[in-house]
């Protein structure tokens, strides 16, 4: 048996007579980077949320581990990064950080060792609020990096960072990833796709793709992401 | 053993969300100020109201004080529980080990905190500044106000979970709060009114706040309605809390 795997089966959520997520059905193992890519509208938040056992679905499955998502032993190891960053803009850093350590179960070592990893240990007593935007995501990505989650669900959480830094970020995805974590990263921008060893290409709440980046290449005979994306839209369509 | 470890848990996490909230408003001067303030301005302006009047006073007053902090309450707790809906960390605690119950009781104790200080420098204020003409036992006057305050607190927590936008969460005040403010018994004795009246008002908090409240301006010892009205009070604030659990929800459609 596979140890830790994110298996998605027929996941379908509607809102209304909307269909935002098609019956998807996936596999993400841990030890790769995974990218879930698409344009914004095509459902990555929404799939993300599921994963995270904050959406209802509307048919389907979803598990980690064999354990149903959102269940109460699954919540003690999963960190979430929402899109637009989920702190509290009238604690400072620190405080910020220690509530959720607590929720966490996370040490005061921990939390000075995650503001080192998004770099922002001189920021500690500032207040959120007074923070930039590219800040505030690292606060944010730092709370969910909190108690060494084994899964991780990243929303977008290099947008409108310094190239430096996001630069430094992959790599610690990597690094996580090699840890043998499952980490999986949406984003709408392709480049940041070429980041990642395993792709699932979204278009309007269905998967295109569920493989690894060269057999996506290989089987578009393309070298970048964008083109090979553009092709498969184009090939589903002719279908 | 396992069993107390996660009763533990429970506990930090509830006074850690509390000491967070307390923590926010800290940043907030001006919020504190106004919990604390604006029930005692209102009072004394009905005191200067009724400078020649000063019966009429005594018969307004009392119930005013169960009215007054109850409303304040009810507003800023149901703002602020929606403020964290709305910027997405009650999504986040969520997907947490936090429990639904650690949440509500955590924002209790903090909210709770402020309701009992602005319950207690209200009714200190009544008595002891405004000289209000009481028979009764001073404690229990305070003892009302105070649970009163906190059912506020308790309802206002409850109520958030049914509003989408700050702009909902406001028209529940004129919604919920002022329907039984007008039919708890200080407009009219409650036995005047339509009978259907009377009975629906029986099924509101806020009757039983009034009720007390008035009572022991009026009577010398603590009576056994007076209890009643005080546990009553008590019930549907512990009733608003676990609702408050209970519609709590960890998945949104």
């Amino acid at each position: 048996m596979n140890q830790q795997e994110l298996v998605g089966k027929d996941v379908r959520v509607t809102k209304g007579r909307d269909v935002i997520l098609n019956d998807l059905t996936f596999t993400i193992q841990p030890g790769k980077i995974t990218g879930l890519i698409g344009p914004s509208g095509s459902g990555k938040t929404t799939l993300m949320r599921a994963i995270v056992g904050v959406q209802e679905l509307s048919g389907g499955k979803l598990a980690i581990d064999g354990q149903s998502v959102g269940s109460k032993k699954l919540r003690h190891h999963v960190g979430y990064v929402t899109q637009s960053p989920a702190i509290y803009g009238d604690l400072t850093v620190w405080q910020n950080l220690r509530y959720f350590a607590t929720i966490a179960g996370a040490t005061k070592a921990q939390i000075t060792e995650v503001m080192d990893t998004v770099r922002l240990s001189d920021k500690k007593k500032q207040l959120v609020e007074s923070l930039s935007g590219g800040q505030k995501a690292r606060v944010s990505l730092a709370i969910a990096l909190l108690g060494d989650p084994n899964v991780l669900i990243m929303d977008e959480p290099t947008v409108g960072l310094d190239p430096i830094l996001r630069q430094e970020l992959w790599q610690l995805f990597g690094e996580l990833a090699e840890r043998g974590k499952i980490v999986l990263v949406s984003s709408h921008v392709m480049d940041e796709a070429e980041r990642c060893e395993k792709l699932l290409l979204m278009r309007e709440g269905k998967l295109l793709w569920t493989d690894t980046k060269e057999s996506l290449l290989e089987s578009t005979n393309t070298t970048t992401v964008e083109d090979a994306f553009i092709k498969t839209i184009h090939e589903a369509e002719k279908k | 053993m396992r069993r107390r470890k996660n009763n533990m848990y429970h506990l930090k996490v509830t006074f850690s969300t509390a000491s967070r909230v307390l923590r926010q408003l800290s940043h907030d001067h001006r919020t504190v100020a106004l919990i604390f303030i604006v029930p005692c301005l209102l009072l004394a302006l009905l005191r200067w109201m009724f400078t020649d009047t000063i019966g009429t006073f005594n018969h307004f007053a009392p119930a005013l004080l169960g009215v007054f902090p109850f409303v304040i309450m009810f507003i800023i707790t149901s703002i602020t529980t929606l403020r964290e809906r709305v910027g997405g960390t009650m999504e986040r605690l969520m997907t947490t080990p936090l429990g639904k119950l650690d949440f509500i009781l955590g924002y209790m104790i903090a909210f709770g905190l402020m309701a009992v200080i602005q319950a207690l420098l209200a009714s200190t204020l009544l008595l002891y500044v405004f000289n209000l003409d009481v028979a009764g036992p001073h404690w229990f006057l305070i003892l009302v106000a105070l649970a009163d305050a906190l059912l506020g607190t308790a309802l206002g927590l409850f109520v958030s979970a049914f509003a989408k936008s700050e702009f909902q969460a406001v028209q529940f005040m004129p919604a919920f709060v002022l329907p039984q403010f007008l039919i708890g018994g200080l407009f009219m004795p409650l036995d005047k009114m339509p009978g259907l009246l009377e009975t629906i008002a029986y099924f509101l908090p806020l009757t039983y706040v009034i009720d007390a409240l008035t009572a022991v301006v009026g009577n010398t010892d603590v009576t056994g309605d007076m209890w009643r009205d005080f546990w009553v009070v008590l019930a549907f604030m512990i009733g608003a809390i676990l609702l408050g659990a209970l519609t709590l929800r960890r998945k949104t459609k």
